[in-house]
């Protein structure tokens, strides 16, 4: 006998196997745009030549290095402190207090900050107020003010999602708070912890807005980390948009700019799970 | 306390498993189990935990289908019908299911019963609201919450949960009641309450109980089915009327087990 | 440390009124509502189109993206199989990790020619409307994802109990569950568009006026800082760092928006 679906049943799943058909279809446009582009123009040459021309020729090995540097910096600042922030808030700080509601409520709005008014906010204060100029070491700076709550959020995410049973069980069997956070929380957290490094990385490689103001526009190779740096969003933007004739580099660009996040996301994904399943094997 | 069930008039079917086996994945959940369950009686089915019993319940409404990688062989038959080849989402409104924890949805009191009535066709308000005050005063709830139908159900207390989740089931006019420990996660007093509950389903519904409590059995069943973990699957070891299993067991096992000598 | 991480939405603050304090005390902050037009150089410093632009083109994406990306996580937890439903995962979580500036140099080379073949110009707040749409999607999709994963398999148990289809079950008890999770995500990719810069930058043509149709060219607030900042001095620049205050008051009314919607009763009625 063949059973009678009602109506909504249907037309509702039609919709919603049509929404994820027409997402998935927008990302492979843009994804395959990108590749067919940029793949002509992208050899080892242009990964390894300054640009000239304003960036209509050449390649963008200074940009990649200042790229680097840029998200080197914010990573190295942000990773120990938001993770610290994290376990401070969740395991250590009684989440009702005033203390903890005022840095909860702050990480919110800081999440929500546009990266243009950090933008702002790393002019003003890193490059003047701290007199670090127009240099690799504002961007970074800045970007790890940007990336902090992304990663203390999902960090945090990572602890709710641990059952307090486990915590209390812990406790019951007489293993100290630290052991407990070690061997049961973080694992546990660490697909909360693994998503905001991803989210976070993204952040920091993708973001423009932010550095224009504070890394600058330079596309020479950086000397040290007091040297202006062009990241390669920031590349992408100038040629795109103050450059006639730069597309076919901006397309190369994206290209590579694109490869790197794909790259970093598969393998923290990656790494995440591994991680997971191993710590859950042994404990 | 409580007035008659009011709610359903139909004469409920017969159920009739043949050789009904359950498997997880390879895992067996229970194997070849024939037993025939009689119109209008409440079957308890009994037996140490694993062994299946709450597994066989989920195939008499097919929530095993919510499980990946389970498959079921053998035959049910529900009334003179397959079960297996009825309409999913209509047998399921003729065979309603309560769980071992009340699991009322997210929803004010009325809407958790209203929001399934509806989206079984049933539109007309006075309609509506005739069936949840019958429903509600069938399971004795109606004096209790009848002035707050609004409220979140999950305000409500353990045992007036399970009730308003009895309700939502036989406000849907099912003519089948599985019921999965329905009293093990109250305290006594709201069990006592259910249990008297379930012996008023007797006649109007064909009413199948999973329980670990022996007494209970004992004081709501007529018939009695005992289930067993052997040879590496859930068996059916012994069925019969209250009097054969309590007074005259036939299988050692069940003997030793309804004396509380094992299990 | 945890004083520190949020110490610095304070520094942040302090940094933009600090900054700002001297032209808002010289002409106030009045002016930048009132005055006939945007020319900072010479000390005209009217606002409302801008904000009118960000406001346009924020609710346009809120409005796609909030149904499409919501369902896409319904459609990774109850009707997609479970190795699509990965990989559409992992397809949101490459949406995501896309930078704004290739949404916004793809809207630019491939969507602008479009949307101006259709109705010219091209940049536009239509185009500006459907790349933000993009690009908030994940955002909202992901925490869809999260909040519909903490829902409780005994409501899906007891819906498939009465004989609830898929849709009845999403509809009527899993939306009211996730009810929070659901609005914050809404809240956050709000965020996200409002202060969004590069890609609206790129593709709404950034002429400052209050655009009359969707096929206009807008200014955000976001894009009159990244244009002019480079060469802004003086009270041209202060001007830049009032338009970022506004964002800012913008972006904080939003949190205290989520933090009471979040406290309010999540039952349906």
């Amino acid at each position: 006998m063949k059973y009678k679906t009602p109506y909504p049943e249907l037309l509702s799943t039609a919709i919603i196997w049509a929404i994820a058909a027409s997402v998935t279809g927008a990302l492979l446009w843009l994804l395959s745009d990108v590749f067919w582009h940029g793949m002509s123009q992208v050899n080892w040459e242009f990964l390894t030549q300054s640009p000239s021309n304003a960036g209509r020729e050449g390649g963008i090995a200074p940009i990649i290095v200042s790229t680097a540097l840029i998200v080197g910096v914010c990573l190295v600042v942000s990773i120990p402190l938001g993770v610290g922030t994290a376990v401070l808030i969740a395991e250590f700080a009684a989440n009702k207090s005033i203390l903890g509601r005022l840095v909860r409520l702050s990480l919110d709005v800081l999440a929500g900050v546009p990266s243009i008014v950090f933008g702002l906010f790393g002019n003003a204060f890193f490059c003047k107020t701290l007199g670090m100029g127009f240099s690799i070491l504002s961007g970074g700076l800045t970007l790890a003010c940007m990336v902090l709550p992304i990663l203390i959020r999902s960090t945090q995410e990572g602890f709710r999602a641990v059952p307090d049973d486990y915590r209390r069980s812990a406790a019951a069997l007489g293993v100290s708070r630290i052991a407990t956070l070690w061997e049961l929380l973080l694992p546990a957290a660490m697909p909360g912890v693994a998503v905001g490094l991803l989210l976070g990385l993204g952040r920091a490689i993708a973001e423009t807005a932010a550095l224009i103001f504070t890394s600058g526009y330079v596309d020479r190779m950086p000397e040290s980390l007091w040297d202006s740096g062009r990241s390669l969003s920031v590349h992408i933007y100038d040629l795109a948009m103050n450059v006639s004739g730069g597309e076919a580099n901006a397309y190369a660009s994206a290209l590579v700019l694109v490869s790197f996040l794909v790259l970093i996301n598969s393998a923290i994904s990656w790494l995440a799970q591994r991680f997971r399943q191993s710590k859950i094997l042994v404990v | 306390m409580t007035k008659q069930i009011t709610t359903n008039t139909g004469n409920p079917p017969s159920i009739q498993t043949d050789q009904l086996s359950l498997f997880y994945a390879r895992k067996s959940a229970f194997k070849d189990v024939t037993l025939s369950i009689k119109s209008g009686s409440i079957t308890a089915l009994i037996g140490p935990s694993g062994c299946g019993k709450t597994s066989f319940l989920t195939c008499l409404n097919r929530l095993t289908e919510l499980t990946p990688n389970c498959q079921i062989s053998g035959r049910i038959l529900l009334g003179d019908q397959n079960l297996q080849t009825l309409n999913v989402i209509s047998l399921r409104r003729r065979v309603g299911m309560l769980f071992q924890k009340p699991n009322p949805f997210p929803l004010s009191i009325i809407r958790n019963i209203e929001f399934p009535l509806r989206e079984h066709g049933v539109r007309n308000r006075e309609e509506i609201d005739h069936i949840i005050e019958v429903a509600l005063q069938d399971v004795g709830l109606w004096d209790e919450v009848k002035d707050r139908l609004k409220t979140p159900a999950l305000s409500l207390s353990g045992g007036q949960q399970q009730r308003l989740c009895l309700a939502r089931a036989i406000a849907l006019k099912p003519d089948v009641l599985l019921m999965d420990e329905p009293c093990s996660a109250l305290d006594p007093l709201s069990s006592e309450v259910v249990e008297d509950l379930i012996t008023k389903l007797r006649l109007k519904y064909t009413v199948i109980v999973v329980t670990h409590n022996l007494a209970q059995a004992k004081r709501i069943a007529d018939h009695v089915a005992v289930f067993w973990f052997q040879d590496g699957a859930g068996k059916l070891i012994e069925s019969g009327s209250v009097a054969q299993i309590f007074e005259s067991p036939q299988h050692t096992l069940t003997a030793a087990y309804v004396t509380g000598r094992t299990g | 440390m945890a004083i520190a991480s949020g110490a610095i939405v304070l520094l942040i603050l302090l940094f933009l009124i600090w900054e700002t304090l001297p032209i808002l005390q010289i002409i106030g902050l009045a002016r930048f509502f009132n005055d006939p037009a945007w020319h900072p150089t010479s000390e005209e410093f009217n606002l409302v189109p801008m904000l009118w632009g960000t406001l346009f083109v924020t609710v346009g994406s809120i409005l796609i993206a909030t149904p499409i990306g919501i369902l896409s996580a319904v459609f990774c937890h109850y009707y997609a199989p479970k190795a699509i439903a990965n990989l559409y995962r992992r397809a949101i979580e490459l949406l995501a990790g896309i930078p704004s500036v290739v949404y916004g140099f793809w809207g630019l080379v491939v969507l602008v020619p479009i949307i101006g073949r259709i109705h010219p110009p091209g940049p536009s707040l239509l185009t500006g409307i459907l790349i933000l749409t993009l690009m908030i999607l994940p955002t909202i999709t992901l925490v869809a994802d999260a909040s519909l994963a903490s829902v409780p398999s005994e409501y899906l148990r007891g819906c498939a109990s009465c004989g609830l289809g898929r849709w009845a079950t999403v509809r009527g008890v899993v939306f009211p569950a996730a009810k929070s999770g659901l609005i914050t995500g809404v809240i956050l990719a709000t965020g996200r568009a409002i202060g969004e810069t590069m890609a609206v930058l790129m593709v709404c043509g950034n002429v400052v006026q209050t655009p009359k149709d969707i096929f206009e060219p807008v200014r955000t607030l976001t894009a009159n800082i990244a244009l002019e900042m480079a060469y802004a001095v003086g009270n041209h620049r202060a001007a830049l760092f009032v338009t970022g205050l506004v964002l800012m008051v913008m972006i904080i009314a939003l949190v205290i928006a989520a933090e009471l919607l979040n406290k309010g009763h999540i039952y349906e009625q």
